[in-house]
């Protein structure tokens, strides 16, 4: 069975449509990952999984469940980790941990002694006493990540996990969260960092406009759509540029200033565009990644 | 739809008790000097000219309506600017409701805890008038549950209106066109007698003029009084008690 499975799921704000139509699995023990811009509809349907957005129309159902009909019972096997903090900052670190484990039943024993854990898992062991303004924002969001696992959920939710944290929080984050999985539990989680989906996922669906565009292993779907190697050329200073170099490569997208040549080939590619001469500052060679596939399938970058 | 649990109301009351340790020592001047400020001004200042009001010595008379009006003030800035910025700045809402909690366990969580701050104020305010010799009768014991009572229609009025504000800048409204009219004219510092029928008819519809009455009724042994009033109380609670509820789940499950 299938942890979450959404089927033709829509959801409105009025006249505003958020999520258009999104057909999807979650599978035991994997890292599903939604990647896109901001506004294509990522949050609102994790929203939905956590039973704080009701779907308009179609299917979503939680391990089994009708989250329309169940909210408590789907509720009580997830771990959810809001894009924003959202600490009780009158509370200690400790005490966090202990009355979120109360929302879920845990007895006080139980609470103080699973928080324990979780605060060695966290390694805010030497912080249990302070209070939430005296972290920083990759501890806050490490403290956000241990609460969510409080009472052992089946599915862990992450809501842009890593959105601003630096390099080296951000990959602390990363390392719990692969420690998790290996752990076995099941994430499904939104980012618009590539590279995040890149390291987290085992498969990503690829979201713009309410709609997922792409969606498998995140290699895989880079070896489809945008080929192994990317050739850049910035500083282009027009689309006439992009036409005279359209029969050299398998793709050819342009963004602003910029054009990219997707091939499998690309030190072949380097020598044949430098050949041609062009007025561009830099020619650079390097892999394709999932940006590559978002732009080659909706005409826009992730980031702009 | 309507989705509740008590044992998860308890669960986010019990939240609030933990947050509230840390705290009290903040809401101090505002719920306790701020009485005891009006009753030394007003029980010594216009005491020494009145000396009584309704049979009453004047510091009596004036000493348990601002119990009263402490169990008020209690409830209300809890389920006002405390729940508004724990909603909207702290977020704190957003991550209990996606544990097992609901919105509704939220809201009914909330108005016992602003009814407890009610119980706590009023009792702390009564025991200041019984160690000065004011409260005669042990009737008064029974008060902490008459205070609760009275916070429950408090905190259900006040987190009714959090749930619907759209900007914190709202609530001067609510305390000058409601809370503050109900201060001034509840009869705790003078009897509403002297005034304009439609003001004591006005009075009527308002739970503070209740919880005044049962305040004097219960600390001068003559509760039974005050039975309407607290029949009053209590079916207004228990029919307010889902508004909160209701318009809490609308604001935050869309």
């Amino acid at each position: 069975m299938a942890v979450v499975e959404a089927q033709d799921l829509v959801k409105r704000f009025g006249r505003v449509v958020a999520v258009d139509g999104l057909s999807f699995e979650v599978r035991e023990g994997e890292c599903y990952g939604f990647l896109g811009p901001n506004g294509a509809g990522k949050t609102t349907t994790l929203r939905m999984v956590c039973c704080t957005a009701r779907p308009t129309e179609g299917v979503l159902r939680v391990f089994g469940l009708d989250v329309r009909r169940h909210p408590r019972q789907v509720k009580a096997q997830l771990g959810v980790v809001h894009q924003a903090v959202t600490l009780d900052d009158a509370l200690t670190v400790r005490e966090n941990l202990v009355v979120y484990g109360r929302y879920f039943g845990l007895s006080w024993a139980e609470a103080r002694r699973r928080a324990e854990e979780l605060l060695a898992f966290a390694e805010l062991e030497g912080r249990a006493e302070d209070r939430i303004a005296r972290l920083s924002g990759g501890m806050q969001r490490r403290l956000m990540i241990a609460r969510a696992l409080m009472a052992n959920p089946r599915l862990l939710v992450l809501d842009e996990p890593t959105t601003g944290l630096d390099p080296h929080a951000r990959h602390a984050v990363w390392d719990r969260l692969r420690q998790l999985k290996r752990a076995g539990v099941t994430q499904i989680l939104t980012t618009h960092y590539m590279e995040e989906a890149e390291q987290l996922c085992d498969r990503v669906a690829i979201v713009d406009r309410g709609r997922i565009v792409a969606e498998g292993p995140p290699r895989a779907l880079v070896e489809r759509y945008a080929g192994r190697e990317v050739v850049e050329l910035r500083g282009a200073e027009d689309g006439v540029l992009a036409h005279a170099l359209a029969g050299l490569a398998e793709g050819v997208e342009v963004a602003n200033d910029r054009v990219f040549l997707h091939t499998q080939d690309g030190e072949e590619l380097v020598h044949r565009v430098r050949a041609l001469r062009l007025p561009v500052e830099a020619v650079v060679l390097r892999r394709a990644t999932l940006e590559d596939v978002f732009l080659r399938l909706t005409g826009r970058r992730l980031r702009e | 739809m309507m989705d509740f649990s008590l044992a998860g109301a308890f669960r986010f009351w019990q939240r609030n008790l933990l947050l509230f340790r840390r705290v009290f020592p903040y809401t101090l001047p505002e719920n306790f000097l701020e009485p005891m400020l009006y009753l030394l001004a007003l029980g010594l200042g216009l005491g020494a000219y009145l000396r009584e009001i309704q049979g009453l010595p004047y510091t009596a008379f004036v000493g348990t309506g601002l119990a009263a009006s402490a169990a008020m003030f209690g409830a209300t800035f809890e389920c006002t600017y405390n729940a508004y910025v724990q909603f909207y700045y702290n977020r704190s809402y957003d991550a209990v409701v996606t544990t097992p909690l609901s919105p509704e366990d939220v809201a009914v969580g909330e108005v016992l805890w602003g009814a407890t701050r009610s119980l706590l104020y009023g009792t702390a305010f009564l025991t200041v008038l019984a160690v000065f010799g004011v409260v005669r009768s042990p009737w008064a014991l029974l008060l902490p549950a008459v205070f609760f009572t009275g916070g429950l229609v408090f905190s259900a009025l006040a987190l009714a209106f959090t749930a619907v504000t759209p900007s914190i800048d709202l609530f001067p409204y609510y305390f000058s066109l409601w809370v503050t009219p109900m201060f001034m004219f509840s009869g705790i510092f003078f009897p509403l007698d002297a005034l304009p029928g439609w003001v004591q008819d006005a009075a009527w519809f308002t739970p503070l003029y209740h919880l005044v009455r049962c305040t004097r009724a219960f600390a001068f042994g003559t509760p039974l009084g005050a039975v309407g009033d607290l029949a009053w109380l209590g079916v207004v609670a228990l029919a307010l008690l889902p508004v909160p509820a209701v318009l809490l789940r609308r604001r935050m499950v869309q």
